[in-house]
């Protein structure tokens, strides 16, 4: 069985936590102890009708407000996968929210109500989604049942998004007609919309094919620990390990390593469970060397002819995400970027994006809470990297203050 | 390429507790894991074994122990422990109460759950950890879904909701301030599911609480409660053998039974697949409440 992560996205009251609800639900994995809690608290409420939304609302503040206000993660699994939904709220301000959900996923679901139409908010969850590398984008237009199920409608939804997604990056789009209330097209075919010649969301989110989504070419390990056991069975056993972030390795491949760049070759790939032929992402192992270098964590096991980026002048677009505090020009940071942790300073400010419209503003460079800008940084020593586009994980960082300790951005290198 | 880079989601997921169990080895000074003898922290247990071999965790275990345990899970926690050859502290509840810590609940339902915190939290400041490894899932419970890997914790151990810190890929900040803590969580993204097809491909061996056997139980509140030392039965009550098995291995005077012919792993997976209560279901302490968990963890509970 296969892992699928994905994240949802819409404006408040298109039916995100509806379609959740189903999902769950038609996939059994709401529990009747659950059901009960949840029937117990929409009476009190004096909802209506049973408030599937109250499954997927979990904190007390949230509930007393009546809205999400971070992300939270939830599990379902068919026969053919496991899913991991990142399901980040829908609330004007919350941009951090689905930027930190997108940044684990491999697909987005983004509703939107065919009333209504593109809205301003789905231009925003498309260039997250974009920004942050997700390759699979479906456009749910929800609430179908509310428009006769007119196929007019929704190929005029369809042409309006491609319009405007061919100004971003996002290699696979899926359109489907939905009623997440009703069930329509989410897990079964929907009688309702023959004209659909799609399949329904589940049946999608079963078999897209996520396979080629990490990178498998650059051969990057970023080495988190080394494993020295003081026995005397395994005396001179020094293990680098870690998770590998691109690429392949293999016993006998020639390596560098980042920064002494000392050459050796690998002698074995070594797990709990015996060594292994070749080791990819996302797979945690320890490698073991056949020259003795000097290794410790922060270091990168990479090949030598294929190195990344080594430099302390970062382009990075990143997303702030404190409310006490706005991005100070020129101010310090610590900067975590794979097991590496540096000093960063912020060197310039190039522009903020309007998400709504992505358009470049360049005469109010002030980031703040849930504003997306590009911003230049000097760091204390180099960081070995690859642009976002080519890889997630060594193109990626966070910002954290060092008075509060408090991650305050995260940062897509360019 | 000659064949596609695929992992199925047993293998993403050790793989990804496995790099967080690194990362607290790395990024804390002196942590430590919790370990109750329940499935979930002996998952844990074994893949800290994993993630360090062929050397052992860099860290020691730590059982907070309420006195009310079932014979078993002590038997079981010392050899599972002596065969990884990690260090074992024990933090226990009764010390805390002789101590004057805490104050014993009185009654029928008395339970030492919440007590449990103190000790805890104790135990934390008292041997300087700065990290505790746990074993909860974020499948669990309602409160958990919003749960980090990396949960911090103020000086006075408590969790607050609303100002966790965003976690993005597979970045974790473990900085913080001397005399707080934190919190993690390496099987967030498990299902109890997970847990239970893992232990069958790892072949773990489990406290023989988890299969069904024929014990003596009262049913209070609709849950089967095992009769014990701790576990009084009222007048109005009756105690009764039934086949029984436990879906979580805690507290005897909170940790409900199921009643269950399960007696083998696969039958168990049988019975989890086709079960329509979460497990928690049958704890009576999180009925207390609507937002029972929440309300603990926030005090710094597991
Ligand atoms: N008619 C209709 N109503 C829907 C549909 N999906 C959701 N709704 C309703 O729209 C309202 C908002 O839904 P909810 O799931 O809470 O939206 P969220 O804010 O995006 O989570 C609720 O009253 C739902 O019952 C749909 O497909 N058709």
């Amino acid at each position: 069985m296969e892992l699928l992560r994905f994240t949802t996205a819409g404006s408040v009251d298109d039916g995100k936590s509806t379609l959740i609800g189903r999902l769950m639900y038609d996939t059994k994995t709401i529990f009747e102890d659950q059901l009960e809690a949840v029937v117990t608290s929409s009476k009190k409420r004096g909802d209506e009708n049973v408030n599937l939304a109250l499954l997927t609302d979990g904190l007390r503040a949230e509930r007393e407000q009546g809205i999400t206000i971070d992300v939270a993660y939830r599990y379902f699994a068919t026969p053919k996968r496991k899913f991991i939904i990142a399901d980040t709220p829908g609330h004007i301000q919350y941009t951090r929210n689905m930027v930190t959900g997108a940044s684990t996923a491999n697909l987005a679901i983004i509703l939107i109500d065919a009333r209504k139409g593109i809205v301003e908010q789905t231009c925003r969850h498309s260039f997250i989604a974009s920004l942050l590398r997700i390759q699979h984008v479906v456009l749910a237009v929800n609430k179908m049942d509310l428009v006769d199920y007119s196929e007019a409608r929704f190929d005029e939804i369809v042409s309006a998004y491609k319009e405007f997604a061919s100004r971003l990056q996002i290699p696979q789009m899926t359109f489907i007609p939905m009623s997440a209330l009703n069930g329509d097209n989410v897990v079964e075919k929907s009688a309702n919309m023959p004209w659909y010649q799609g399949a329904p969301l589940l049946y999608h989110l079963e078999t897209v094919y996520v396979g080629s989504d990490a990178n498998h070419v650059d051969a990057r390990l970023p080495v988190q620990w080394v494993i020295r056991p003081q026995s005397n069975e395994w005396h001179d056993f020094r293990g680098f390990a870690g998770r590998i972030a691109g690429g392949v390795f293999k016993p006998g491949d020639d390596v560098m390593v980042l920064p002494s760049g000392f050459t050796s070759k690998i002698k074995g790939i070594h797990t709990a469970d015996g060594e292994l032929e070749e080791a990819f992402h996302p797979q945690s192992v320890a490698i073991t060397l056949e020259d003795e270098i000097d290794i410790s964590r922060g270091d990168m096991i990479v090949k030598p002819n294929n190195q990344p980026n080594v430099s302390q002048d970062i382009e990075a677009m990143i997303c702030w995400f404190s409310e006490k505090q706005k991005l100070n020009p020129g101010g310090h940071y610590i900067l975590q970027h794979t097991s590496r942790e540096v000093k960063a300073k912020v060197t310039a400010v190039r522009y903020k994006v309007n998400v709504n419209t992505l358009h470049k503003i360049e005469d109010d460079l002030e980031i703040g809470l849930n504003e997306i800008g590009r911003v230049a940084f000097r760091t204390s020593a180099p960081l070995f990297h690859d642009s976002y586009r080519r890889n997630r994980i060594t193109g990626s960082f966070v910002l954290v203050d060092p008075f509060t300790n408090n991650t305050v951005a995260a940062g897509m290198i360019r | 390429m000659s064949h596609s880079y695929n992992l199925n989601h047993l293998d993403h997921l050790e793989s990804e507790a496995i790099y967080v169990l690194r990362e607290v080895a790395a990024q804390f000074q002196n942590p430590v894991l919790l370990f109750s003898g329940g499935k979930d922290s002996i998952c844990v247990a074994h893949l800290a074994k994993k993630a360090f071999w062929p050397a052992r965790p860099p860290f020691p275990f730590m059982h907070v122990d309420t006195g009310h345990n079932f014979p078993e899970t002590i038997a079981y926690r010392d050899e599972f422990i002596a065969n990884i050859g990690a260090r074992l502290v024990v933090a226990s509840v009764q010390d805390s109460i002789d101590k004057g810590r805490v104050v014993e609940e009185k009654g029928p339902n008395a339970s030492r759950n919440a007590l449990q915190t103190v000790t805890l939290l104790d135990a934390i400041s008292e041997n300087g950890f700065d990290c505790a490894l746990g074993g909860a899932r974020r499948d669990e419970e309602k409160a958990r879904a919003k749960e980090r890997f990396f949960s911090h914790r103020d000086d006075f151990g408590q969790w607050d909701p609303k100002n966790q810190r965003p976690e993005l890929w597979n970045i974790f900040n473990g900085r913080m301030s001397p005399g707080e803590h934190f919190r993690v969580f390496p099987l967030s993204n498990w299902t109890e599911m997970d847990v239970w097809q893992y232990i069958k491909k790892e072949n773990i061996p489990l406290p023989s609480l988890y299969f069904a056997h024929d014990r003596e139980v009262v049913a209070r509140q609709g849950t089967l409660l095992a009769v014990t030392d701790f576990v009084t039965v009222a007048e109005d009550e009756k105690a009764e053998t039934r086949r029984v098995r436990f879906r979580t291995v805690g507290d005897a005077t909170c940790t409900g039974a199921v009643e269950s012919d399960a007696d083998s792993l696969d039958a168990v997976i049988a019975e989890v697949a086709a079960a329509r209560q979460t497990e928690r279901g049958t704890r009576a302490d999180d009925k207390r409440s609507e937002t029972a968990m929440e309300d603990r963890k926030r005090q710094g509970y597991f």
